[in-house]
């Protein structure tokens, strides 16, 4: 753990890529194999099964600091993040340990075979022989999220500066369902085979917001316009006899939209889809939340099959008879796409998003104004010319979203945020109208600026009528305009509405707290959007 | 039921018995100041009483003020109440307040912290049968490491920063904190330049025989070439600014104990962060309030409520005290800087 914790020392110590991608680098040409195998598992969003719960880890941590459970869950908030209180509330080690990264993590994964006397006992002598940075580097191993200023991309960076090869291949190649105990540093990075599993998907290329007008991006000619859905982006891979469906965040999903399958009754193996999963009603998408009944189920019941089927609406093709197209410009992967799709039936679950056509930018930006009736979010700008690359690029590809909506609201209660943010109110709960009622009807917890947050934060402290647990009820003082992409029914919520990706658009200190909107100002939205 | 020796009021800690206020935030006809702090020590009021170590400091901040002088551990009378000034440990000069009623005797600690920093008067426990502590890092996960290790740190970073020839440009707070930092440093490994507002002070406390190495004032004049591999001493808030920029792509450092948690070291964007704090960690505020033989204690500044219902769970009676702040935690970054 030592050599791990001086990375992550090195690293959580600078602000600037440079030098992080260099300590990763170093780190990965020194490391045993096995420590460095986890390293990529770790900082590519894989993690041992979680050995105990975080209710257990407080109650113990507790125990072992000789203080009160509450007293521990007050400072949680403050500190922002629960590894992170638990290292520092703890006493110090007595022990020494030279056990490495890997060595721990093998223990840990073999915990949930273990009982619960066992699981404590190991947690405990764990605390005390790791130091302060050891410990806190343990425990975020066991509460999940395993986010400390080390991306994915910056990972892969790092370690095709180790190895001396391309980064690219290297991302592909740490694609897919391979865990530590699967595979080896030497199957994994140094020999690797493509060929060898059928279900690997592309690293997926990400579009860049654009924020003023298309002018910039040259003649309207280079350019595929397409309408941005509001689904589960995913990649289809026929390849063998078998079909995967893979998410944006690297979730294989193969179960949970089985519709998907019958794909391969109508394309030949060997071919690589890009597109977005979304509720079909025949005609066109179904709103989002009818989709959001279907994500997070593992199987799907019949009755939902049915109510919110989904196919997948293609606009890239990235593999075809076993090719990586992904050079060859987009003009041409969408001219075969369409191609291959042009004659299914109807009733296949793969259909190609339409292209739109258009002359000018202003004829485009007509029919973007159109988009919501479309149950799209806006468009999609796609250079004609360019390569499929990885990662978040800017150039070839942008979204050219609408306008979000927007509402006036009141806020009634605040919470303190995590990491970079603990110790700071920024997670805020807002309210409209009904009568002289404040109703609340979302959270929010971006849009602001660090010294906005901190004006906020102290006025929060001067300003609470009342404390439960971390949530602050606050005077119904200030009011914030509240930008979202969406609204739909929701029985579950007093407002018996929710919004899709709210945030804070700006702090209205010029607004009154009576003039904020009204619950039928929402209602009306939910009708006119829903 | 007689009156409390002190209560508390919009105005800050009062004491009927003498009719003065304990570092009051609002206008009074006379002040007891524990320190220069300017949370403290505000201007406007009528009459001021401090240490006489603590107030060629509070003069350079708040000009011509009618300001009387005591010495530490003398006692005078006010009134109906005889108080004292006794070492707080918190920054050079700085006191707790000892007040005395027919008997009874309350302490009002002031910002303090227990171990010794090589600088500033050693805080010296008073007994009192209540006392009003402060609680800035009112929360067990608030543990300071000794100081010579941070000095350590703070060193073996200068010296790796200045052979890359780099300078080191080090946020903290302009009285108390700074000086204490350049007690610390080792003047071997290069110069040491200083912000404005740091060198103001520095000059008032080295006329009052504090020892401080030699420091280059930073001015539009002060060729800082010639000053390769130094460390810059500036406040916080100096850091990010364009003052800042004439020393390129300087590695920047925060010193204090918010530095502990690592969101906040990470939202203030520095390169590192060293915890160093002039305020009592969670051992020591128990310590001090043992010492003290106190059974009533009051929190203020900090997380006073968390910090209060602890004590009561430890067999004080311990109560928050209202502050302008709503009666808790002013522990946002403004604050930030002077702990």
């Amino acid at each position: 753990m030592k050599a791990f914790a001086a990375l992550f020392t090195a690293v959580d110590q600078s602000t600037k890529t440079t030098v992080k991608t260099a300590a990763l680098a170093e780190y990965f040409r020194t490391a045993p194999d096995d420590d460095r195998l986890w390293t990529i598992a770790l900082f590519s969003g894989r993690r041992p099964k979680r050995a105990v719960t975080t209710t257990q880890l407080r109650g113990w941590a507790a125990e072992r600091a000789e203080l009160p459970l509450w007293l521990l869950e007050e400072s949680y908030p403050i500190v922002g993040d629960l590894a992170e209180t638990i290292a520092l509330l703890l006493p110090p080690a007595s022990r020494d340990s030279d056990q490495s990264l890997s060595q721990w993590l093998a223990a840990l994964s073999d915990m949930p075979n273990r009982d619960l006397d066992e699981r404590k006992r190991f947690i405990l002598e764990a605390w005390d022989q790791l130091d302060e940075t050891g410990r806190f580097l343990f425990n975020k191993l066991i509460t999940g999220g395993f986010r400390i200023g080390v991306s994915r991309k910056l990972m892969t960076r790092a370690l095709a500066q180790a190895t001396g090869q391309d980064e690219a291949a290297l991302a592909l190649r740490l694609m897919g369902d391979w865990t530590p105990q699967s595979t080896s540093w030497h199957a994994l990075v140094e020999s690797p085979d493509p060929e060898e599993n059928e279900s690997r998907p592309y690293p997926f290329y990400l579009a860049y917001q654009l924020d003023d007008g298309p002018e910039s991006l040259g003649p309207p000619e280079d350019w595929l316009a397409e309408w941005k859905w509001d689904g589960i982006r995913g990649q289809l891979i026929l390849r063998g006899g078998s079909h995967h469906v893979w998410s944006r965040g690297e979730e294989l999903m193969t179960d949970r939209f089985p519709e998907l399958a019958r794909a391969a009754d109508f394309i030949p193996p060997g071919h690589v889809f890009d597109g977005e999963i979304v509720a079909w009603d025949g005609a066109q998408p179904q709103p989002f939340n009818t989709l959001q009944q279907r994500i997070g189920r593992k199987t799907v019941p019949k009755k939902l099959l049915k109510e919110a089927p989904v196919i997948l609406l293609a606009y890239d093709l990235l593999e075809a008879d076993g090719q990586d197209l992904r050079d060859t410009p987009l003009a041409r992967r969408r001219a075969r796409l369409d191609a291959l799709l042009a004659d299914l039936p109807p009733d296949a679950p793969i259909r190609p998003s339409p292209r739109l056509t258009f002359e000018t930018w202003e004829g485009l930006a007509e029919t973007r104004a159109t988009a919501r009736e479309r149950r799209a979010e806006g468009l999609m700008l796609k250079r004609l010319g360019a390569p499929y690359l990885a990662g978040r690029k800017k150039g070839d590809w942008w979204k050219w979203k609408l306008d979000p909506l927007s509402v006036d609201a009141v806020m009634i209660y605040a919470q303190q945020g995590h990491g970079r943010r603990a110790n700071l109110f920024t997670d805020f709960t807002f309210a409209a109208w009904d009568g002289n009622d404040l109703v609340p009807f979302t959270k929010a917890y971006s849009g602001l600026t660090d010294a906005e947050f901190n004006k906020i934060t102290s006025w929060v402290r001067r300003n609470t009528l009342q404390r439960f647990g971390p949530v602050r009820q606050v005077k119904p003082e200030l009011v914030f305009e509240i930008a979202f992409e969406g609204i739909q029914p929701s029985p579950r919520h007093k407002s018996g509405l929710a919004l899709r990706f709210p945030r804070m658009a700006r702090w209205r200190h010029d607004k009154p707290v009576q003039e904020a909107n009204t619950l039928a100002d929402l209602q009306a939205l939910l009708a006119a959007y829903g | 039921m007689t009156e409390p020796v002190l209560s508390f009021t919009e105005r800050g800690i009062y004491c009927p018995a003498g009719d003065f206020h304990i570092d009051p935030w609002r206008p009074v006809a006379r002040a007891l100041i524990t320190h220069g702090h300017s949370d403290h020590a505000r201007p406007g009021h009528g009459a001021y009483l401090a240490t006489e170590a603590a107030a060629p400091v509070i003069r350079h901040r708040l000009g011509d003020i009618p300001l009387d002088t005591i010495r530490f551990g003398e006692r005078r009378q006010i009134g109906r109440a005889t108080v004292s000034f006794h070492p707080a440990g918190h920054i050079p000069g700085s006191a707790q307040i000892r007040v005395e009623v027919g008997g009874e005797v309350w302490v009002a600690s002031g910002d303090y912290k227990l171990a010794p920093d090589g600088l500033c008067e050693t805080f010296e426990p008073v007994r009192c049968h209540a006392f009003i502590t402060e609680c800035t890092f009112g929360l067990p996960v608030f543990t300071w490491r000794p100081q010579h290790e941070i000095a350590a740190e703070i060193n073996d970073w200068w010296a790796s920063t200045a052979a890359e020839g780099r300078y080191c440009l080090l946020g903290a707070y302009s009285l108390g904190k700074a000086q204490r930092l350049l007690a610390l440093l080792d003047p071997e490994i290069g110069p040491i330049l200083t912000h404005g507002a740091v060198e103001n002070t520095n000059a008032v406390l080295r006329a009052q025989g504090y020892a401080l190495p030699d420091t280059h004032h930073v001015t539009p004049d002060l060729d800082i070439k010639a000053h390769p591999g130094a460390l810059v001493i500036a406040p916080p808030s100096a850091l990010g600014s364009t003052w800042a920029r004439r020393f390129g792509r300087a590695s920047t450092g925060m010193a204090s104990g918010w530095m502990r948690m690592r969101g906040v070291r990470r939202r203030r964007g520095a390169d590192r962060g060293f915890v160093l704090s002039d305020h009592a960690d969670w051992p020591e505020l128990h310590e001090a309030i043992r010492e003290t033989g106190a059974e009533r204690i009051f929190a203020t500044h900090g997380y006073t409520e968390i910090f209060a219902r602890w004590l009561n769970t430890q067999g004080y009676q311990a109560e928050v005290v209202p502050t302008e702040f709503g009666g808790e935690e002013d522990a946002a970054d403004a604050a930030e800087d002077a702990a």
